[in-house]
C-alpha cells in the first residue's frame, strides 16, 4: 500500500520549511496544504488541536505535530538517508543542539530582529550564536553533521536563510562574515544541498514579510 | 550494564530535572555517582561539562557528558535499550511522546515558575486557568496513551510517565503556597490516580526531595529569579 504524506504549512514558515527538507532528504512523495494562518481549515484544527499551528504532518491519516518532532519522526518511520547519527553520543549531541537552537537561538536572533538590530540584543544573538560558531569550528566539517546534513543543520535553517532575508529587509547586520566565518560559510553550503534548496522559499517573500511585520513606517 | 564508575550524574536534590534523570536512572537499574552542585557556586566540572547552560542535569559517561534532561533519557534508553526501555517501539508513539514531552517542558511546567514569580491575584487566577487547561489536555493524552493502563507508558512505566512524573513534587509544592490542586481527582480523576500512583513508585520515591529541601530551593529561586515587580 503507498504511502499517504500531507504536510500542511505556509511558504513563510521556516519550522515548516524543516519538515519540507527531511521530506526531500528522504525522497518522500508528500502533497503540500497551504494553510491561511488568519482563517485556519478544520483539518488543521482537527489534526493539531493543542497548538493549531503549522507544520503537521499526516501519514496515512495520523497527524504528527513540532517541526523537530516530525523531523524524528520521519526519522524514525523511512529508515534511508538517516538524518540522525548512530552513534548514541552523536544522537544525544544533535538533540542538544537542536533543542538549544529552539529554545535559546531563535528567540535571541528574534528578539535582535525586532528590536532593529539595537545593540543589547544585537549582543545576546551573538552569544548564542558564538556557540554553534564554536561547534563548527571544533567539528571541522562542512555541516553540523559531518559531511552530509543532519538535525542540527536542519534545525538551523532560520539561521541560514531567514536571517538574511531579516537583515535585508531591515537594513541591519546580525550575522557578519568577520565575526561568523564558519556559520557564514556553513550557511552558503547548507542552502545549496539540493534537498534543503528544493524546501526554501523565495528569498523576496521572506524579506517581504520581514519588511511588513518589523519595518520602521 | 554499565560500570559504577563509569556513569556520573551532577545535579542537585532538589531539582525536577535532576529527579527526572534519577528517575530513569533508577528504573533501568544503571549505577551511577551522584555529585551534588552547589548552584550558587558552581563547580568548574559543572562549568565544562555544560558550558552552554552552566546548569544540572549533567549527565558524565566516561569523558562524555550529555546535557538537558530529555535528551538525557533518550541517552538512556540508546545505551541501555533492554533495560527498561523508555520510549515506544512505534514512530508514532515515539513522536506522540516527544511531542507531550515537549508541551509539559515547554508550556506547562515552566507555569509554576511562573506562579511563584507573580504576586498579584489577578496575575495568579490567569495561571491557574492555564494549568486547569494543561491538565485537561494531559488527562486526554493519558487516557488515550494508558489504553486503560495505570500509565502514560501502559503497564510499564514510559517516557511521559518520568517526564511528568519528576515534576509532581514541584508543583504540588508551589500548588500549597497557592490554594490550588494540580492532580485534584475530581476535576482530573485519572491524572490524579495516576499522579497518587507513580508519586509512591520505589524508583521515583527515592528520588524525591522532601519539604526542607524544596524550602531552600525555593528560597534560593527567590533569590536568583525573584518575583515581578507589581
Amino acid at each position: 500500500m503507498a504511502d499517504e504524506v500531507k504536510l500542511y504549512g505556509v511558504d513563510g514558515s521556516p519550522y515548516v520549511c524543516r519538515v519540507k527538507i527531511a521530506l526531500n532528504i528522504k525522497k518522500i512523495g508528500n502533497e503540500y496544504v497551504v494553510e491561511d494562518l488568519s482563517n485556519k481549515s478544520a483539518d488543521l484544527l482537527k489534526y493539531n488541536p493543542v497548538h493549531k499551528k503549522v507544520p503537521v504532518l499526516l501519514h496515512n491519516g495520523k497527524p504528527i505535530s513540532e517541526s523537530l518532532v516530525i523531523v524524528e519522526y520521519i526519522d524514525d518511520a523511512w529508515k534511508a538517508a538517516p538524518i540522525l547519527p548512530r552513534d548514541a553520543y552523536e544522537k544525544a549531541q544533535a538533540r542538544f543542539w537542536a533543542k538549544f537552537i529552539d529554545g535559546k537561538c531563535i528567540p535571541a536572533i528574534f528578539m535582535a530582529i525586532g528590536s532593529h538590530g539595537e545593540e543589547q540584543a544585537v549582543a545576546e544573538a551573538h552569544e548564542q550564536l558564538q556557540f554553534l560558531e564554536n561547534e563548527l569550528n571544533v567539528k571541522g566539517k562542512k555541516f553540523f553533521g559531518g559531511d552530509n546534513i543532519n538535525l542540527v543543520d536542519i534545525a538551523a535553517t532560520f539561521i541560514a536563510y531567514w536571517v538574511g532575508a531579516a537583515e535585508e529587509a531591515l537594513g541591519i547586520k546580525l550575522v557578519t562574515k568577520d565575526k561568523f566565518p564558519k556559520l557564514i560559510e556553513w550557511g552558503g553550503n547548507y542552502i545549496n544541498c539540493q534537498a534543503v534548496k528544493d524546501g526554501l522559499p523565495p528569498r523576496e517573500i521572506l524579506v517581504a514579510f520581514f519588511k511588513k511585520r518589523f519595518g520602521s513606517a | 550494564m554499565a560500570k559504577e564508575s563509569e556513569i556520573k550524574l551532577l545535579g542537585t536534590i532538589a531539582s525536577s530535572y535532576v529527579n527526572r534523570v534519577q528517575f530513569a536512572l533508577n528504573l533501568k537499574s544503571i549505577n551511577y555517582e551522584y555529585i551534588e552542585e552547589d548552584l550558587a557556586n558552581k563547580s568548574k566540572l559543572l562549568f565544562t561539562s555544560n558550558p552552554v547552560y552552566k546548569r544540572v542535569p549533567v549527565l558524565i559517561h566516561g569523558d562524555k557528558s550529555i546535557c538537558e534532561s530529555q535528551v538525557i533519557l533518550e541517552y538512556l534508553d540508546d545505551i541501555q535499550p533492554d533495560s527498561h526501555p523508555l520510549l515506544p517501539p512505534a514512530p508514532l508513539d515515539r513522536a506522540n511522546c516527544r511531542f507531550w514531552a515537549s508541551y509539559i517542558d515547554t508550556k506547562f511546567f515552566p507555569l509554576y515558575d511562573e506562579m511563584r514569580r507573580t504576586r498579584r491575584q489577578a496575575g495568579k487566577e490567569a495561571i491557574k486557568e492555564q494549568m486547569i487547561e494543561a491538565t485537561r489536555l494531559l488527562e486526554e493524552a493519558l487516557i488515550k496513551s494508558s489504553n486503560g493502563k495505570a500509565y502514560f507508558g501502559g503497564d510499564e512505566i514510559g517516557f511521559l510517565d518520568v517526564m511528568l512524573g519528576s515534576c509532581i513534587r514541584w508543583m504540588k509544592f508551589i500548588d500549597d503556597l497557592n490554594d490550588f490542586d494540580t492532580f485534584d481527582e475530581v476535576r482530573v480523576p485519572e491524572l490524579g490516580k495516576w499522579a497518587k500512583n507513580i508519586s509512591s513508585h520505589e524508583a521515583l520515591k527515592s528520588a524525591t526531595p522532601d519539604k526542607e529541601t524544596l524550602d531552600v530551593f525555593f528560597a534560593g529561586a527567590n533569590a536568583h529569579r525573584p518575583p515581578y515587580d507589581d
